[in-house]
């Protein structure tokens, strides 16, 4: 089963919606032994930073976490914030992030010619860097996901960057090391995309 | 870079989805939830859902029915239709839509984007402009609760709608409605050059 954590932030519903109909056993919860209980973990997110760090604090759930992916390497998914969550810090915010990447959260910066708008929404194309299991089958030029974000990760370890996007600049829209797994935009919002790559994460 | 984005409309009068011409003479065309399954395989970039007939009969959005739109709806769903409140709107994001359109609530007050777009973040946010030549031919912004043109030109109108908060457009002519003739690109161009927010015909 894989456990949507529930940390008050973010629409939790369309994850849920999307695994349910491709046939995985999936549900939201913010409880340590559900948690406990899960096969995988999905840290989702749409919000603030530093509200999304002290929701995860208050809410006990750090530690919790950590141990399920650093002791039982469980693999867990971080969506949008919940990707950026997983990097030491935000330009976004003052809190640290869970630290979890030697990466860090930028903001877009476009000079005002460049006549593009932050936040980045809408589909994009992107492109995997070498092979990865969450994104087989997907790496045709073709495969494209939903974004919303003003922010985007920054990895100074080269090696954990499992895909790219262009919006202005090249910047990292998916990072993996080992168990653990982050993109940028939505999967659940990314219709036949999206569900193959939910699908290759609930397969691995 | 970023795709131009091909987004449906679909009008919703009941449990039913309609089709109007100019606003008037409804049509039944089908069930919504088969359609968002048919849209899913088409692959479009998003789905916008408005319900023509709630803010008309003065009801809440249909919670039920959009639960089971966002089940099925696997691309971003905006909905729009009998919004007043940031509650109304947390509660359709907890059900799974991404975007909450405004449109009548706003042609008398808009702060309700203003408050909607720092709670949730003004790219959820978007506001429905409709737009009608009165008599003397002028475009006006049209509300369709009263059935009559408001003294707004939708130029300024969408300029104080984007400083409200909005974090997009959608501009919607009454005398192009259903008519399959095309949009009136004059007014979409005129619109989208004095914002800096997208704006999307319709």
């Amino acid at each position: 089963m894989i456990v949507i954590v529930d940390y008050g932030s973010g629409n939790l519903k369309s994850i849920k919606n999307m695994l349910v109909f491709l046939g995985v056993a999936a549900q939201i919860s913010s409880d340590p032994e559900i948690i406990e209980r899960s096969d995988k973990l999905i840290l989702p997110g749409v919000g603030s930073f530093d509200s999304g760090m002290n929701n995860l604090r208050s809410s006990k759930l750090v530690s919790v976490l950590e141990a399920q992916v650093f002791q039982e390497k469980k693999p867990i998914l971080g969506i949008c914030l919940g990707m950026q969550l997983m990097t030491n810090s935000s330009e976004e915010g003052r809190e640290p992030g869970l630290g979890w990447f030697d990466a860090k959260t930028t903001r877009f910066n476009f000079s005002s010619d460049e006549n593009l708008k932050v936040p980045h929404m809408g589909w994009n194309f992107v492109n995997p860097v070498g092979y990865s299991r969450i994104f087989e089958d997907l790496n045709g030029p073709l495969s494209r996901f939903y974004f919303v974000h003003s922010y985007f990760v920054e990895c100074f370890d080269k090696s954990n960057i499992l895909a790219q996007c262009t919006y202005g600049t090249e910047f990292t829209c998916a990072i993996n090391k080992g168990n653990i797994y982050g993109v940028q935009f939505h999967p659940e919002k990314s219709h036949k995309f999206g569900m193959k790559l939910l699908k290759n994460f609930a397969e691995l | 870079m970023l795709r131009k984005r091909l987004i449906p409309v679909l009008l919703l009068s009941g449990r039913g989805l309609i089709k109007t011409v100019k606003f008037a003479d409804p049509k039944y065309v089908g069930d919504p939830i088969n359609a968002v399954r048919i849209f899913n395989e088409k692959e479009v970039d998003e789905l916008v859902f408005l319900d023509i007939n709630a803010s008309r009969e003065n009801r809440e959005p249909d919670y039920a029915l959009i639960e089971d739109i966002a089940s099925e709806c696997f691309m971003p769903f905006a909905y729009g239709g009998g919004i007043r409140n940031t509650d109304q709107i947390k509660k359709l994001f907890n059900l799974g839509v991404e975007k909450v359109i405004l449109n009548s609530a706003i042609y008398s007050d808009l702060s309700l984007i203003t408050r909607a777009a720092e709670q949730f973040g003004s790219q959820s946010v978007l506001a429905s402009i409709d737009v009608k030549a009165n008599f003397w031919r002028q475009l006006r912004v049209y509300n369709h609760l009263e059935g009559k043109t408001i003294d707004a030109n939708p130029v300024d109108f969408s300029k104080q709608v984007e400083k409200a908060g909005a974090g997009e457009i959608i501009i919607n002519s009454v005398d192009n409605d259903g008519l399959m003739t095309g949009y009136n690109y004059q007014l979409v161009q005129s619109v989208a050059s004095s914002v800096s927010i997208p704006v999307v015909a319709c």
